[in-house]
């Protein structure tokens, strides 16, 4: 007893300094599961954990389980459950439908937008390698494929244009350029990874032939997606194995992934309407915020033309990285469409395609808002992102607004032996 | 992307030496807006010392990291000093930077290096200093 009498109380004052306040607006990355997904899920990793190709009971439930979701993927985009092809993401998903899409008998040319997410581009590059014409539909000032160049999509096997720009945001007219392309024969194909959940989707009134989905973008578990196939359209597999997902996707159904994808999808589609409307007002609450700093120019289209969670915005004379970091150090989670932060040292090709500066594109930070963002956090992240940015232009060597075209001091690709 | 060591995050959040020198002896600009990273060094020089420096950055993280770690390195420091201190030197003080950040933002050494030759082609020694630096290189 007279141990426990000289315990100390614990200091809530120090605890409550270690407490940051973190805010994650990073959701066109990835978003957290959802504990209603993730409850959905447990069952299937080790108690219903059968193969669903299997015919006995354990099979047949984790079959069954899998029909639902398939079912309720197919509800989120007003589709037939027996349309949709689970994947391992979107990225399989967006291969899968343009080297299994095309057919070099309605013609050896591909077109995607310029602002294609690299999981389109890099498959159409390599349809190029393999003797197909490859087109790139350029896009305005607010990143918007122009429909006056959509001639350039004519004579071509496959077209794909994505429902949403994951960096800008910018919603493309979608039907209009599936009209567009079945006019010319070709077979049309969308990515709605960043659209779905966020936006109505729905394939009849899209009129798309092929369309990608992910779960991890609507807080379901990473490493599933899916493709949606029109009936009646033409689908070469890419992976080849026991003939899974009627044979266009080998390989054993990842139950609990797909059903938690499943739960995700019901989810979204029940809470779209009042989930879209918060966050239109968030995102429109940031976006005023953050203009009103110095030298701040937003990037991509405004109001009901741009997804209802991002914001992007370049700021003038700085550079995104050290505007993320700064950000990281405060708690807080974005992304920039800098050259620091990419693999391949390019800055945002998005941007470039939209007639960006490159200066402009490494100096943009995209915010994307979720699930759980509070306006509170929308006015810490405004607040921070003022004294970030105040603090790196007081560093700089220019002026927000200075003309920095043409302006090289050399020293960069220096032969650098050492 | 790899992740940068604690002391180039020390230097990027804390920079030492943020500034101009208006009446500098010696400036050096290196780098390419379009390329993202753009450094102006200044020079105080004293005795054949570098008595200040001062530098302005627009970059990442590593491209504020060199530029505050260089002129850590190079105050008080001959010239003939300075002029030794190379891309690796400034690398290896801040721990190491992400390999692709060596190439790119690693421009600090280089700037240092044409504001000794600004001071010194003030001087009217621009010849020997360029012969000098070519040789360190």
């Amino acid at each position: 007893m007279q141990g426990l009498r000289r315990q100390r109380p614990p200091d809530l004052r120090v605890k409550q300094e270690v407490i940051l306040m973190k805010v994650y607006l990073d959701h066109a990355a990835t978003t957290p599961v959802d504990p209603r997904v993730l409850a959905e899920m447990r069952p299937f990793f080790s108690q219903t954990f059968g193969n669903a190709s299997s015919l006995h009971s354990f099979g047949r439930e984790a079959k069954e389980a899998l029909e639902l979701a398939r079912a309720r993927v197919a509800k989120l985009i007003s589709a037939l459950p027996d349309e949709i092809i689970f994947t391992s993401g979107g990225t399989e998903a967006d291969n899968l439908a343009v080297l299994g899409g095309v057919d070099s008998a309605r013609g050896k040319k591909v077109v995607c937008s310029a602002v294609e997410h690299p999981a389109v581009l890099e498959p159409c590059a390599e349809l190029g390698r393999r003797g197909f014409e490859r087109v790139l539909l350029p896009v305005d000032r607010e990143g918007i494929v122009d429909m006056h160049v959509a001639g350039r999509a004519r004579g071509a096997s496959l077209v794909s244009v994505m429902h949403a720009n994951n960096e800008v945001g910018a919603i493309q007219p979608i039907a209009e350029i599936a009209k567009f392309a079945h006019d010319g024969d070709a077979v049309f194909h969308c990515d709605a990874v960043q659209s779905a959940g966020k936006i109505p989707v729905d394939v009849r009134k899209l009129g798309v032939d092929l369309l990608t989905l992910s779960s991890h973008k609507i807080y379901g578990p990473k490493g599933v997606g899916a493709l949606y196939l029109r009936k009646g359209v033409k689908l070469k597999p890419i992976v080849f194995g026991g003939g899974h997902e009627r044979n266009l996707r080998s390989g054993t159904e990842n139950v609990a992934g797909i059903v938690g994808f499943g739960k995700a999808c019901e989810l979204a589609l029940r809470e779209m309407p009042r989930e879209s409307r918060q966050l239109y007002s968030l995102r429109d609450r940031l976006l005023k915020k953050l203009l009103a700093i110095d030298g701040a120019a937003l990037n991509g289209p405004r109001g009901a033309k741009r997804l209802p969670n991002n914001v992007n915005v370049s700021f003038g004379a700085i550079e995104g990285e050290g505007i993320l970091l700064g950000l990281d150090d405060a708690g807080i989670a974005v992304s920039t469409g800098s050259a620091c932060s990419s693999k391949k040292l390019q800055p945002s090709h998005v941007l470039l395609a939209m007639g960006r500066r490159p200066e402009q594109a490494h100096g943009s930070v995209r915010y994307t808002l979720g699930r759980s963002t509070t306006a509170r956090q929308i006015d810490f992240t405004a607040r921070k992102t003022a004294e970030v940015v105040a603090r790196l232009r007081r560093m700089s060597p220019f002026k927000p607004g200075e003309d920095l075209s043409g302006v090289d001091f050399g020293g960069h690709h220096e032969e650098y032996v050492e | 992307m790899d992740f940068y060591s604690e002391k180039v995050m020390q230097h990027m959040r804390k920079p030492k030496n943020v500034g101009e020198i208006k009446d500098a002896d010696g400036v050096g600009k290196v780098g390419n807006p379009a390329c993202g990273d753009v450094m102006f060094l200044y020079i105080k020089v004293k005795n054949d010392r570098i008595a200040d420096i001062k530098f302005k950055t627009m970059g990442c993280g590593a491209a504020i990291a060199t530029s505050s770690m260089i002129t850590e390195l190079a105050k008080g420091k001959t010239l003939e000093e300075a002029l030794k201190l190379s891309r690796a030197d400034v690398a290896g003080s801040l721990g190491g930077l992400p390999p692709v950040k060596m190439h790119c933002s690693n421009l600090a050494a280089s700037a240092l290096h044409a504001a000794i030759q600004d001071y010194l082609s003030k001087k009217g020694v621009a010849l020997v200093a360029a012969k000098r630096v070519k040789k360190r290189r």
